[in-house]
């Protein structure tokens, strides 16, 4: 009987102070963290270390935020990490976390791995893609109980375009690789450039015949003679020859894409909005510079911090419903507060425009408007998308 | 003859400042303070000072001036009539701002690297007390009777109240996201805090620590992801109320019994921060991106001018 009474305090109280925090009861907020180890890719020069454990030690940071956070509000928050060697069967480490009930998991894992989790999780727990930058996935094969923390490449290549528009440096040559991920660069590539009205006045493959290190001297100034045009756009994901093209092609012309001046979540260069704070706490915790996976994972715990915190559930359903309606904002050090877009999962931010040690510009740029919300001039809008 | 010579020695060594009111102007970029005649509207001198100056602010005697140089590590504190620098004060790491309460006894410094807010007492200019707060602290205000201490952290996106006798954290208010500046009326009843990233300002009633009254924003030819509220100032008989929009180049001029916006003034670009002149007739703006200060006067709530100070001009203090 007292109990009861006092829960019924407890209850009024709550409902006269909606936004004042009393600990009344604690809650434990688990999040599992899967990726699966990888060889280290072939790369052109050894100046950047391969490193391990991009994503991990952005979620770790989330994790710090939140429980400060958190005792202010009696949370805790926990995260188990699986990370499946090489060979290991990523489904079936999946499928027993499911099993436990864990209800909040990031995936660091390719596209086809995740379709493979998303089929599997069957909309139990909600997943949170720290990895992808697939456009299908945005536009076409939507993945329900599935949000995407990385802008798409189209999204960043829309913010290239948007800049390159406001430059007019509108003649663009499109320089690709032959991995199927530059593919889907270029396509990416090809459609902002249609969407902003941009040309694409040469196109050219780039087959790594040759040793580009012993060669790139001499090959670039030839392969790069084309009718003229205003800016080269490289499609190297992977970084094979990419680096090569700037200051050898032969025309004097700058290089933009995946290197030169690169569209990016997170760049080192990047210190406006408070972002210096985030970079000295990643670099004292991690030892390192902060990638865009750690970024992305690191959005992606403190959304679930934000979510928990202001409607005190922990449960996938309600968090999913919190993260996707209008009320949810969140501060990303980038000046605007950053949401999700409800039909396709994906998050809404600005997308960086960086030089190796200088940040050029954060489209979306001033003038290009939208009815409802300006970072939506970047990637699949709604009316472009079959996902709901 | 010999003590003339002394006189102007001394005073190109130190800046001496016997003007009606003087305003200090902390610039980040310049390392360095701005001393300016407002009346004439003229930029007297330059004054160096140290690493990223940010927080500045005057002892309720305006006597000492006290300025945190981030990137030193420390709060100065300076001799408000010859600039020279007396102390230097254990403020913990990356100082930005700090708040002293009424009687001028003890200085709450946010230390936004590492979770804390750091208790000075002024008097043997030791560090007494650090209180561990959400992540990234940033604004911080003692409420005029010295009652509560308020702390507001940018990514907790919460207001926690210190109790400045105990130094313990006994509420925490939730508010709208990244929170930065926060001010109480002078009758200590409400804190006004405003949200940069939600675009609001949140007046909290000090009683029940609830948020009573949301006030939004919309200039006319400006988009809504420019309105960025930071500094916030109310005056003392809580008629008016005025907040710093940052890029939207604009102070709101706020109706503090109704609520209402009733003007947005145009100022310099990304406006920072405020402070009342002594009588508050007039308020001084910081205008970071355009490096100048603006003087709105309150009579009219009319901009009058406008005097280039410095680059990244971050914090305004004012004395009489």
């Amino acid at each position: 009987m007292p109990t009861r009474l006092f829960s019924i305090f407890i209850l009024i109280v709550s409902l006269v102070c909606s936004t004042q925090i009393f600990a009344s009861d604690h809650q434990d907020i688990k999040i599992a963290y899967i990726t699966q180890e990888q060889q280290v890719p072939a790369a052109l020069s050894n100046l950047e270390p391969f490193v391990a454990d991009k994503g991990l030690q952005g979620a770790l940071l989330g994790l710090k935020d939140n429980n400060t956070t958190g005792q202010f509000a009696d949370q805790s928050y926990l995260l188990e990490q699986v990370i499946v060697p090489i060979g290991g069967d990523v489904k079936q480490a999946f499928a027993e976390k499911i099993k436990q009930g864990i209800q909040l998991i990031i995936v660091n894992l390719p596209a086809s791995q995740l379709v493979e989790l998303q089929q599997l999780n069957n909309n139990r727990a909600l997943l949170f893609d720290i990895a992808t930058r697939t456009d299908t996935f945005r536009y076409k094969q939507c993945l329900s109980n599935v949000l995407h923390l990385l802008p798409s490449r189209a999204m960043r290549a829309d913010a290239l375009a948007q800049y390159m528009l406001k430059k007019r440096w509108n003649r663009w040559f499109l320089v690709q690789g032959n991995t199927p991920k530059d593919a889907l660069y270029a396509q990416a590539i090809k459609r902002s450039a249609k969407r902003f009205g941009m040309k694409i006045v040469a196109e050219k493959k780039w087959l790594h015949t040759y040793d580009a290190r012993r060669t790139a001297q001499s090959d670039i100034p030839v392969f790069t003679q084309v009718d003229d045009y205003d800016v080269l756009v490289v499609a190297d994901e992977q970084g094979l020859f990419g680096e090569y093209i700037s200051y050898r092609t032969w025309l004097p012309r700058p290089v933009i894409g995946t290197q030169g001046l690169v569209a990016t979540s997170w760049h080192r260069t990047h210190e406006q909005w408070g972002a210096v704070q985030i970079q000295n706490r990643f670099k004292a915790l991690a030892n390192r510079q902060m990638q865009e996976r750690d970024y992305a994972a690191y959005l992606a715990v403190r959304a679930i911090g934000e979510a928990v915190t202001r409607t005190k559930k922990n449960d996938a359903p309600s968090i999913k419903a919190y993260l996707l309606s209008e009320r949810f904002k969140l501060q990303g050090y980038k000046g605007r507060p950053l949401s999700f877009r409800s039909w396709n999962g994906q998050l809404r931010q600005p997308v960086l425009l960086a030089a190796p040690t200088s940040l050029v510009t954060a489209p979306p740029l001033e003038g290009f408007l939208h009815p409802k919300n300006e970072l939506d001039t970047l990637g699949y809008d709604q009316p472009e998308t079959q996902c709901q | 003859m010999k003590t003339k010579v002394l006189i102007s020695a001394v005073s190109l060594l130190f800046v001496h400042v016997s003007l009606a009111e003087t305003v200090f102007v902390s610039l980040e970029k310049d390392n360095a303070i701005a001393v300016v005649d407002p009346i004439a509207g003229k930029l007297i001198k330059t004054v160096n000072i140290g690493q990223r100056p940010r927080g500045i602010q005057l002892s309720p005697d305006a006597q000492t001036l006290y300025i945190a140089t981030s990137d030193d590590d420390t709060v100065l504190e300076v001799d408000a009539n010859t600039l020279v620098v007396k102390n230097k004060l254990p403020s913990g790491e990356d100082p930005e701002t700090f708040a002293i309460n009424s009687d001028g006894t003890r200085m709450y410094v946010s230390n936004e690297d590492d979770n804390q807010v750091t208790v000075i007492d002024l008097s043997t200019k030791q560090a007494v007390h650090t209180i561990g707060v959400g992540v990234e602290p940033e604004g911080i205000a003692v409420s005029p009777d010295k009652q509560w201490v308020v702390s507001a952290s940018e990514t907790t996106n919460m207001v926690h109240w210190i109790d400045a006798k105990t130094y313990e954290i006994k509420a925490n208010t939730l508010v709208d996201p990244r929170p930065r500046a926060l001010s109480f009326t002078a009758d200590s009843q409400q804190l006004w805090v405003t949200s940069e990233i939600n675009g609001t300002l949140m007046i909290i009633d000090v009683a029940s620590k609830e948020i009573t009254q949301r006030v939004h924003f919309s200039v006319p030819g400006v988009g809504k992801e420019k309105i960025q509220p930071v500094g916030v100032i109310v005056d003392k008989g809580r008629k008016w109320g005025y907040v710093a929009l940052g890029p939207a180049n604009r102070v709101a001029v706020i109706n503090a019994q109704t609520y209402e916006v009733e003007k947005y003034l145009l100022v310099g670009e990304r406006v920072w921060n405020l402070a009342f002149s002594p009588e508050q007739k007039r308020l001084y703006t910081t205008n970071g991106v355009s490096h100048d200060i603006s003087i709105i006067d309150l009579d009219e709530h009319k901009v009058t001018k406008s005097i280039a100070v410095g680059r990244y001009p971050w914090g305004v203090a004012v004395k009489p």
